[in-house]
Formats: C-alpha cells, sequence, structure tokens
C-alpha cells in the first residue's frame, strides 16, 4: 500500500509559509551484517508549511528512521524527501546534509550536559557564526525568559527537572528559526502531570512561531491534543495505515481533553493503533535503535 | 538545597550552616569515622603486637611501627632517614620530580592522541593496532632497553613511567569519546556546526568524565612502574632509598620509603581528581544533586 | 514485501560469501595491517641507518632491527631454556593470580555485604594500597624464607588490591531491585548471596581479574629482574631479558619483551575466554 496523502490545509491562522515537508515513496533497507530489514516501505506523506504532524505507530515501526533521514542522520534506500520543493535527499543523494533548518528534538533530551542552559541555546547561532558571542548569549537568556527559565538560565541540565531540560531543548532549536522541528517522542519518559504541562508550553510556543513540526509519540491522545493531522503508521515496514485530521480550533487548552470531539477523534484512531500494536508485539522483534 | 531524604531533621539543622561544615557535622553524626579509627587501630595494633611484643617467628625481622614512627619522627635519626634529615626530601624531590614530568608529557601526548582516535575513525584504524601490540609489553621488560637508548639515570627512569602512563591516557582518553551518546553528536551536527565545533564542544567536553578516570589512573601506572625503574636503575628517590636501605640490610628506612610512596601516591592521585572535579563542575554539581 | 527475517532468507553459502566480500570491504583490517607493515619498515630502515648510511639515528639506531630480532627468535625457539623460562614465569602468575583471586574474591564479596567488616577494614586497605607492589620487594625477600616464596608474595599483593577494589565495586553496585525482587519471592540471605550479589559481580570479577592479570605479569617481571636474576638460578621471563642485557644481545632483549607481551596476551585472552563462557548472557550483543 501506497498511500499518498493530501495536503491538508492548515488551520491555523497566518501559518508561516516555510517548511513544507514532501516525503516521497521512502524505503529504507538497514543492512547489518548482509541481513536486510526492511524499516520503510514505500512511504509517502506531505506536510504542510506550519502544520504540527504527529506520526503515530508501534514501538520500533520505523518512525525514527523516517525522522533520521529528513535530518540528515541516515541515508535512503529509494525515493525523494523535499523541503519547501528542494531536495533534500534523493537517488543521486542517498544522505541528506544536516543543517539548521531542520532541527531535532531527541527522545531522551541531549542538551549538552557540560553547558548551561543559557550556553546550550546560544550553541547553535554562534557556531554558525549568525550572532556575535554577547549578542547569542543575550538572545538565549530573552528566549529562555520568554518560557519562564529565566532563573534556571545558568543551571547546567544535570540540576534542573527533565521537564524544564527539555523546554530549553526546544528552545535551542527555535533560537535557530528552523523550517521544521522534528520531534522524537521528546515526552516520553515523563509522567502525565508533567506531560500535560509540557503540552500546553509546547502550544504556547507553536501558536507564536507557527513552526512546522514533525512529531512523533505513541501516546494517541498526546498526539491528537497537539497535532492538525496524526499520521498512523504500520508495523515494521512503516507505511502510512490512516490518517486523521484533527479539525479543533486552536488555540487548545486541557478542557478539550475532556470534550466529545476529542474523544471520537481518539476512537476513530485507537482501532488502527491498537491493531498495529498487536501486530508489532507479536513479531516481537527487538526496536531498531 | 541538597537536602535529600535520609536525616530530615538533621538536614534543617545544617540548612543555615556553610557546606563544608554541614559535611562535617554529618560525619561526626555517623558511626562510620568511629569504626574506620577501630581498623586503623586493629591493624597497627596487630603490625605493633607481632613484630614488637611477642616477636612472632619472622616478623621479628620486621620493624614494628613505634620503631619505624620513632625513627622517622627522630631528629637524629639512628639509620639515617627522618623527616629532620634533607636526604629524606631530596628523595621525595627526586621521585616527585620525575613523577611531573613523566605524567605531564604522558597527559601532553597520550590525551590529544586518545581525543584524535576517538573523533577520526581512519586515524584509529592506523594507529591503534600498533598500541595494541605494543601494550601487553609490560613496563618492565622495556628497562633494559630504555637504559640503552636513553644515557644517564634520569632519561631512562621518566622514559619508563612515561610509557606506562601513556596507554593509560590514551586508551581511557579514547574510551571517553567512545562513551559520548551519539545523539550529542547529531544535536550538534543539526544545529549547524562544523567538524572543528564538534571536537571541541562535544569531543572534548564529553570525554572529560573518562579521561579524569585515566589520568588518576595513569597517576599511579606512573608510580609503579617508576618505583620499578629506580630499583633496578636510579641513583636518587623513593625507589632508590628502598631498595638501598635492603642492600645495607636495614630495614627502617625502607619501611619509612614504603609509607612515603603510600602518601605521597595517594596524594597526587587526590591532586588529579580535585582538578577534574574543577574542570566538570557540570558533573560535580550534577551529582551533589543526586547526593552521591 | 522484500524483507529477509534473520536467518531464513540467507544460506550458508551466501552468508560466507558475504563475509568474504566483507573482509575485502573492511578497511578497517587493511589499514591496521598496512599501519604495522610501515611500522616495521621504517623499524628497520632506522636501525639499519648507521650501516647504510654511516649516521645513526637517535634512539632507534639502538634497536636492533626486526629482521635480526627474528634471526634471533628463529635461534633460541628450538633451545630448552628459553621454554622453560616460559614455564617458570607462568608457574609464577599463576601462583600469585590463583591466590590473590582465592583471597581476593571473597575478602571482596565480605566487605560488599557487611557494613562492619567495610567500615573496620576498607581503611587500612586503603591505606596500603597507594603503595607500589614493587615497594614491598625488599621487605618480602627479607620476610620470606625463599626467594620463591617472595616473589609469589608481591605478585599477590599486585592483584589483590586491584581485584578486591573491582569486586567491591561491583557488588555494590547491584541494581537494588533485584535484591528486593528475591526478597519478596521468600528468598534468604543465603540464597541472595549466592543467586544473586555473586552472579551480578562477575562481571566486575572478571574486569578485575584481567586487570590484575596485567599486573601480575608486570610484578612477575620485575622480582625476577631484581631478586631473580641476581645469583640464586630463578629462570623465567625476566631472567631471560636480564640475561639478555647483562650478555649485551640487543636482539634477545626483544625477543624476551615480545615473549612476554605474547605470554600476556595469552593469559588475558584466556580470561576474557573463561569470562564468556561464565557469563552467557553477557553474549547477547
Amino acid at each position: 500500500m501506497a498511500a499518498s496523502v493530501a495536503v491538508n490545509q492548515s488551520t491555523a491562522p497566518g501559518a508561516a509559509a516555510k517548511g513544507a515537508v514532501s516525503i516521497r515513496n521512502v524505503t529504507k533497507v538497514y543492512d547489518p551484517e548482509g541481513v536486510n530489514v526492511m524499516a520503510v516501505d514505500d512511504c509517502s506523506m506531505e506536510i504542510a508549511a506550519g502544520e504540527v504532524c504527529m506520526v503515530v505507530g508501534p514501538s520500533g515501526c520505523g518512525k525514527t528512521t523516517l525522522l533520521n533521514a529528513i535530518a540528515g542522520f541516515h541515508s535512503i534506500t529509494a525515493g525523494e524527501i523535499h523541503l519547501d520543493g528542494e531536495l533534500l535527499c534523493g537517488p543521486d543523494k542517498p544522505l541528506a546534509e544536516q543543517g539548521a533548518d531542520r532541527v531535532v528534538v531527541f527522545q531522551n533530551g541531549a542538551l549538552f550536559p557540560w553547558k548551561t542552559l543559557r550556553d546550550n541555546v546560544a550553541y547553535g547561532p554562534l557556531v554558525r557564526g549568525q550572532l556575535s558571542k554577547r549578542d547569542a548569549l543575550d538572545k538565549a537568556a530573552q528566549m529562555l525568559a520568554d518560557v519562564g527559565l529565566a532563573e534556571f538560565a545558568e543551571k547546567y541540565p544535570g540540576e534542573v527537572s527533565s521537564g524544564m531540560a527539555r523546554r530549553a531543548e526546544i528552545v535551542r532549536a527555535l533560537i535557530n528559526d528552523p523550517k521544521v522541528l522534528l520531534l522524537d517522542e521528546p515526552y516520553r519518559a515523563m509522567d502525565e502531570l508533567t506531560k500535560s504541562i509540557m503540552h500546553e508550553a509546547l502550544l504556547e510556543m507553536y501558536d507564536r512561531t507557527r513552526v512546522t513540526m514533525f512529531f512523533i509519540t505513541h501516546d494517541l491522545e498526546e498526539a491528537i491534543f497537539l497535532g492538525d493531522r496524526v499520521v498512523v503508521m504500520t508495523t515494521r515496514p512503516c507505511r502510512t495505515k490512516k490518517i486523521v485530521d484533527v479539525n479543533i480550533p486552536r488555540p487548545r487548552d486541557y478542557h478539550l481533553l475532556s470534550s466529545e470531539a476529542f474523544r471520537l477523534l481518539v476512537e476513530e484512531a485507537s482501532e488502527a493503533v491498537h491493531e498495529e500494536a498487536l501486530k508489532a508485539f507479536t513479531a516481537g522483534e527487538r526496536e531498531l535503535a | 538545597m541538597l537536602n535529600n531524604g535520609q536525616g530530615a531533621s538533621l538536614g534543617v539543622r545544617a540548612g543555615r550552616m556553610p557546606m563544608f561544615m554541614a559535611r562535617i557535622y554529618r560525619r561526626l553524626s555517623a558511626t562510620g569515622p568511629y569504626f574506620t579509627l577501630l581498623g586503623l587501630v586493629l591493624w597497627v595494633g596487630t603490625w605493633w603486637l607481632l613484630c614488637e611484643v611477642f616477636s612472632v617467628p619472622r616478623f621479628e625481622k620486621m620493624p614494628g611501627p613505634v620503631v619505624v614512627l620513632s625513627e622517622l619522627f627522630s631528629p637524629q635519626p639512628f639509620l639515617g632517614v627522618s623527616v629532620f634529615t634533607e636526604e629524606y626530601y631530596a628523595h621525595m624531590w627526586a621521585s616527585c620530580r620525575r613523577i611531573f614530568f613523566a605524567f605531564c608529557i604522558a597527559t601532553g601526548v597520550g590525551v590529544p592522541l586518545g581525543l584524535f582516535m576517538g573523533w577520526s575513525r581512519k586515524f584509529r584504524d592506523y594507529t591503534f593496532p600498533i598500541l595494541e601490540i605494543l601494550r601487553p609489553i609490560p613496563i618492565l621488560a622495556w628497562v633494559p632497553l630504555a637504559i640503552l637508548m636513553f644515557k644517564g639515570f634520569e632519561s631512562p627512569v621518566i622514559f619508563l613511567a612515561t610509557l606506562a602512563s601513556l596507554y593509560v591516557s590514551t586508551l581511557n582518553t579514547l574510551l571517553g569519546v567512545d562513551s559520548i551518546d551519539e545523539s550529542y553528536f547529531r544535536a550538534a551536527g543539526c544545529l549547524g556546526s562544523k567538524p572543528h565545533h564538534i571536537f571541541w564542544h562535544v569531543v572534548v567536553p564529553g570525554a572529560l568524565p573518562f579521561m579524569f578516570t585515566g589520568l588518576q589512573i595513569s597517576i599511579g601506572v606512573a608510580w609503579f612502574s617508576l618505583v620499578a625503574a629506580e630499583m633496578v636503575s636510579g641513583d636518587w628517590g623513593l625507589g632508590y632509598l628502598i631498595v638501598d636501605a635492603y642492600m645495607n640490610n636495614v630495614t627502617v628506612p625502607m619501611v619509612i620509603g614504603m609509607i612515603t610512596l603510600g602518601f605521597v601516591g595517594w596524594f597526587t592521585s587526590v591532586l588529579v581528581r580535585i582538578v577534574g572535579d574543577r574542570m566538570m563542575q557540570w558533573r560535580t554539581r550534577a551529582l551533589a544533586m543526586e547526593n552521591r | 514485501m522484500a524483507v529477509a527475517a534473520s536467518g531464513t532468507g540467507a544460506s550458508g553459502g551466501g552468508l560466507r560469501r558475504l563475509r568474504w566480500s566483507a573482509l575485502k570491504r573492511n578497511a578497517k583490517l587493511w589499514r591496521g595491517a598496512a599501519a604495522i607493515a610501515l611500522t616495521l619498515v621504517l623499524w628497520e630502515c632506522g636501525s639499519r641507518a648507521s650501516q647504510q648510511l654511516g649516521m645513526q639515528l637517535p634512539f632507534i639506531g639502538l634497536i636492533p632491527p626486526p629482521t635480526a630480532v627474528l634471526a634471533a627468535w628463529a635461534e633460541v625457539i628450538p633451545q630448552f631454556g628459553y621454554w622453560e623460562s616460559w614455564y617458570l614465569s607462568f608457574k609464577r602468575v599463576l601462583a600469585g593470580f590463583l591466590s590473590a583471586m582465592v583471597v581476593g574474591i571473597p575478602f571482596g564479596l565480605l566487605l560488599a555485604v557487611s557494613r562492619y567488616c567495610r567500615e573496620i577494614f576498607f581503611p587500612p586497605f586503603e591505606v596500603l594500597r597507594p603503595i607500589p607492589p614493587l615497594a614491598w620487594v625488599p621487605a618480602s625477600l627479607i620476610f620470606w624464607p625463599t626467594n620463591e616464596l617472595s616473589i609469589a608474595f608481591v605478585t599477590f599483593l599486585g592483584a589483590f588490591f586491584t581485584i578486591v577494589i573491582n569486586v567491591l565495586g561491583g557488588a555494590r553496585s547491584i541494581d537494588i531491585r533485584l535484591l528486593r525482587a528475591a526478597q519478596s519471592m521468600g528468598a534468604t540471605k543465603w540464597d541472595m548471596f549466592w543467586r544473586i550479589v555473586l552472579p551480578a559481580s562477575l562481571p566486575s570479577i572478571f574486569t578485575g581479574a584481567a586487570v590484575g592479570m596485567g599486573i601480575t605479569w608486570e610484578v612477575v617481571l620485575a622480582a625476577e629482574m631484581i631478586s631473580g636474576g641476581g645469583t640464586q638460578g630463578g629462570g623465567g621471563l625476566g631472567f631471560f631479558i636480564w640475561n639478555s642485557y647483562m650478555g649485551g644481545s640487543l636482539e634477545q632483549i626483544v625477543v624476551g619483551m615480545f615473549s612476554i607481551g605474547i605470554a600476556g596476551y595469552l593469559s588475558s585472552s584466556a580470561i576474557r575466554y573463561l569470562g564468556d563462557r561464565c557469563m552467557p548472557w553477557r553474549r547477547l550483543f
């Protein structure tokens, strides 16, 4: 099944005109020691500029592989990926270049533990020579203050809670003004209460920046609460199984969670997710890193 | 504040004190120190009883703690070496100077070597096999060659100590680079770093914890080979002091030499640890939060 | 769907062909070989420079070239004395190492499980630990009646401290959840020790053993050079080197060095092999 998804008309008002990702017939085969493992099979999807695209699927299904291909960490075997009409990777160029237009927020958090939060945030503009050291640090402090981290700016990541570290990591990504933000299960290891606070903070940041997001998760409620569209993936090899459009207006807050519309959407998506999760579980394969 | 779960009342009382006071307070109120004292007293007591009081066969040949300590702290030492004689410090100084040179050279060469090996796959492929072939050869096996290759007393000894700590510092730094989580490299990459940024902002700081563990081991290994080298070929130094006393059939300076070596060796390794903790504030502070 | 699940798709022949092509593609191997070959050539040229060019290079010019070393090696291999030194050194290493294991592992475990033991015995242990093992050699020579015993004692000390520290560290860092799980299933203290503490500390026991083995070789060699190399017949590879040094045979010194390198490598491989056998759960990847 090679599902091609029509461009979703973003419901957000004043959506930014950048960050449209187009994934066309991408296939990825891992070849560790001659044993072919197909992680992604002929997968296509279109993400509109300024859209929050939530990707849901069972553990180890290949969502992360797709993200890694967009970010330029892994090559692809076939297909093409475009960003705003420019080719990122394709048949002649299997590995995309890494660049600050596609910033990743990692599963387990990748703030440099040896830099303070402020130095972490200032890192991107500094290494690209975009800002002077002073300006970069000032801007970093400003952006941290905007998300309520002013008094933690001089702390090391090991000294603050995981929620704060994660928030700072998103700030570190946003300071580069990326075209698309790639989030790889950023709230995986968090409890529900912290998670709900993180969600609201992320929505607030999104309302301000309207940055395109490619957000991987396996929490269906999270997906529907945050996203414009939820793409349900099959188990390995990864293909699009079902797409759920979330036509709930923004700005959203936690009251949404108890609404009827929300419940209906969860119901709509959960059957597909459950089916794939069961398949993945019975296969019992170890997750690919 | 650093009030952790255990001893909440203690935490409240210690809350206003400066950090070190609080730490001392906590130490004194635990049973640990008394047992430690008991252990040390038990050990010295056994030594004393065996050697001096009952003169058990074979042990009678060894000097007891009273003899050693009274010799060590006597202004007119019977056998030539005490804390009041210049000779004692000359030996200590000779060894420390050698260790200083050896450690500096080994760190200066080994750490960059390890960093580059960890950073560049190609460089590692070329250099690692050579290191792996040379490493199983014990340092002491180099003694004759070192004596032949380097003239004089000083340089062979320094060479041997350097070689020993070079392996350790290189390999631990390499291990340190290997231990850095892949996601830090990726994060640096997607924030727009060039290779030299990755080297200075990820590889170097990320390798620091393993590197300093390595340096602590490496200074220990340097002492180990230094003593051996001084015993085989040397004119000054603590190793020489021990072997010289043995040759002259006096046991007290021998034990004094051993005690001094133990102390100086321990002290240098603490020094390295302190420097490491200073350089890795981020780690020290995070560990302090976990109260480890 | 072109997915070959592990094991089902690839036949034996295909697998072998893959291995071979992987070997051909294996840049790491070729680079290593090239580096070693280059080192040997440079060494050869460096040491022969004195004959060919008439000028002696510093340091390297004094070392015999690899070809001469090989020739000297071929010369000693048929000799009985050479193999006897191997045997004698191995015997000493084993004696010291095994006694250190036999005493060190229980001692380390005892320190780990009993808080009182740890508080009483650990401080003196920490006071003695920084003294380099070789500093014990003269004292040991005076104390023990025979040379052989004193070498064994120093060897024992060298490995002992490392093993105890590793065992203690390993046993202390056992995940508390394992112990709680066992407790909740009604394990006795004895069970917990034999079925949890001991297997969970195995990895660090083997790490300690590998490091200790290295130190043991170092110490045996030094002891052989310092004591056995003197008057009473000691033998051993350390003596072999010292003897060559006294006899002025540079080639044989290098032969001795590499022999010890091989011996040390063999013993640490043996430990690694044993470790893999004893800990099948660590072989997963």
